[in-house]
């Protein structure tokens, strides 16, 4: 059997007529909602510290000590389900030629002319800037975000560098804040992406519009699975 | 001598307490600036600001102000193991606010032996770093005669004052999770008491009084200190923090670094500036933008939509595709 190259090997098609292409096993979105909602409570406990006018945050969470307490936790834990969601996405997520063609033509995006951009895999270069922007900034989180804790690693760096990482956790911070709304907002704005993460599959009609090639790809490996 | 209950502030720390019963200030009224609360009224009045000086050249290393230290403040440091120098404590913790430390310093100059004794603890500076990088309101302020302090029931733990602080002063505790620092003894001087460290001192190495006065006793020092020979004798009130409310007569005033890693230049850090600075004003104005922007965009731009002839067309794809699975089947 070939490699898959545009799909992974557990998507498929739920039916024909009307077409519906599983999208994430029920594992990874799972595995997505325990990424999503953590990413939620650190940045609600984070902006909490981040700005006075925002100090009000740590009410949600019982207050500033606990709000202190609980956000570098919810930082290991983010850090470690994001990690399992990496080893499942990464490989669709490398960059590909078509990827150029797309960026490059991103007034077509925006204004929705789909039928002007190349034929695409599962993601689009959209899509796959989120992916590693989030690990990247992910990374630098989970790095900065241990030397400046304060309850466990107090002498961890000199103060010099504790500043140094405090500064560079806030704009990491604030950057991945930013690819957070973009990605919730690009979710939405694409009608019928959604139920990809909450069902597992989206219709033909979304596959064949935004992600052609991955859906050609499923649709060739139906009827040759091994499992026959 | 007592002191004049008419006064804002105790003029010296020799004095008993006055006899007349006196309101006690630094309450929330003497307040001039509190962390994360950039909108504080002006305080209605100003008081004289005070300073503690610690003259360096008289000190006799007793540490009989760190005992009054811990004493009057109710802190139990842990005993610790000798390890062969008077320092003790190993540095400054969450119940010792204050520190003398010891240094040995051999004089190329006059091939003399020099021990630089230098007692440690809060600057009380008047551009204080911790202040300004404490994410919680209220946990630390300043008063207008210039005593910073911690109030401790606003705390959070988090450690930014540490952070902030260019003299490497305050302490995070394991138990309670605040900070702790010398507080020049607010509550003492509140009701016309000088701070428990300068009563105690044999030597009045340490003195506290109005700021100016205490300039103008430093400067006598310094004079009387060149007059034996210490050409570099000079105040560390640094600058570079505006100035501090405890501060110190060295005989190398030159070399300040001698003390035990005394910063020549302390400041708060160019980095901390911009951690507090623009990163949160921009930072937060471009999350915003980008919010409300999709906000706007979500309920007024079109959608990105599959039409019903997608739908078709997929199910023309499949069916074009899939035809291997039925050829199988048959
Ligand atoms: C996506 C994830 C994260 C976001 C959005 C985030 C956001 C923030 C923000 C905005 C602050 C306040 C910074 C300031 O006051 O300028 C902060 C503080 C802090 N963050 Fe994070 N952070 C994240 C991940 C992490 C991780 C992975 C750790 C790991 C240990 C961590 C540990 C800390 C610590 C220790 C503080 C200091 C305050 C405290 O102790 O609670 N953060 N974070
Ligand atoms: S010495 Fe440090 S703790 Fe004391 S007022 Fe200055 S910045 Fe704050
Ligand atoms: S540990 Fe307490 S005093 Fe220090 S910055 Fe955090 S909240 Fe402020």
């Amino acid at each position: 059997m070939t490699k898959p190259l545009y799909s992974e090997k557990g998507d498929h098609l739920e039916s024909t007529a009307p077409v519906r292409v599983s999208r994430y096993r029920g594992y990874t979105r799972a595995n997505h909602w325990v990424t999503a909602l953590s990413l939620i409570v650190l940045l609600l406990s984070g902006l909490a510290l981040f700005h006075p006018s925002l100090y009000f945050l740590t009410g949600l969470f019982g207050g500033g000590q606990n709000t202190r307490w609980l956000h570098p936790f919810v930082g290991i834990l983010l850090f470690f389900s994001f990690f399992v969601l990496f080893a499942q996405l990464w490989k669709l997520n490398l960059p590909r030629p078509e990827d150029r063609t797309w960026v490059s033509q991103i007034g077509d995006v925006m204004k929705g002319n789909e039928e002007r951009l190349p034929e695409l895999g599962k993601y689009n270069a959209g899509q796959k800037g989120v992916f590693w922007g989030m690990s990247i900034l992910i990374l630098v989180l989970i790095g900065s975000g241990v030397m400046i804790w304060e309850q466990y690693f107090p002498d961890l760096v000199s103060i010099p560098v504790r500043r140094w990482a405090v500064l560079v956790h806030s704009l990491a911070a604030v950057a991945i804040i930013l690819v957070f709304i973009m990605h919730v907002y690009a979710a939405i704005w694409t009608r019928g992406t959604i139920s990809a993460m909450t069902r597992g599959s989206v219709t033909g009609g979304w596959a064949f519009r935004h992600h052609r090639k991955w859906l050609r790809e499923v649709a060739g490996r139906e009827g040759r699975d091994p499992a026959e | 001598m007592t002191m004049d209950p008419n006064l804002d502030s105790p003029r010296t720390a020799v004095s008993n307490p006055p006899i007349q019963p006196m309101k006690a200030n630094l309450g929330v009224g003497d307040v001039v600036r509190a962390s994360a609360m950039p909108d504080l009224p002006k305080p209605e009045r100003q008081l004289t600001p005070v300073a503690k000086l610690i003259d360096v050249s008289k000190c006799i290393g007793c540490k009989a102000c760190q005992s009054a230290c811990a004493e009057w403040n109710d802190t139990v440091p842990e005993i610790e193991h000798n390890v062969g120098m008077f320092e003790n404590p190993h540095d400054l913790t969450p119940d010792m606010f204050t520190l003398m430390r010891f240094s040995e310093f051999d004089n190329p100059q006059t091939g003399e032996f020099e021990w630089l004794i230098r007692k440690d603890g809060c600057m009380h500076c008047e551009d204080p770093g911790c202040l300004k990088a404490c994410p919680a309101p209220g946990a630390i302020v300043q008063y207008s005669n210039g005593i910073v302090d911690f109030i401790h029931e606003n705390c959070i733990g988090c450690g930014y004052c540490v952070t902030g602080c260019p003299f490497n002063v305050p302490r995070v505790s394991k138990t309670d999770h605040k900070s702790y620092k010398c507080t020049l003894c607010s509550d003492r001087v509140a009701v016309g008491q000088g701070p428990a460290c300068a009563k105690a001192c044999p030597t009045q190495a340490i003195v506290f009084g109005a700021k100016e006065d205490m300039i103008e006793h430093a400067n006598m020092r310094v004079a009387d200190l060149k007059s034996r020979g210490y050409e570099n004798a000079g105040i560390y009130d640094p600058e570079g923090v505006g100035g501090t409310h405890v501060f110190y007569v060295l005989h190398h005033a030159d070399q300040p670094e001698l003390y035990s890693g005394l910063p020549a230049n302390p400041q708060i850090s160019p980095v901390v500036r911009g951690w507090k600075g623009v990163t949160k004003t921009i930072g937060l104005a471009v999350i915003g933008a980008a919010a409300v922007g999709s906000v706007l965009h979500g309920l007024f731009a079109r959608a990105n939509r599959v039409s019903a002839e997608e739908e078709r067309e997929a199910e023309h794809l499949v069916e074009t595709t899939v035809p291997v699975k039925g050829e199988e089947a048959s």
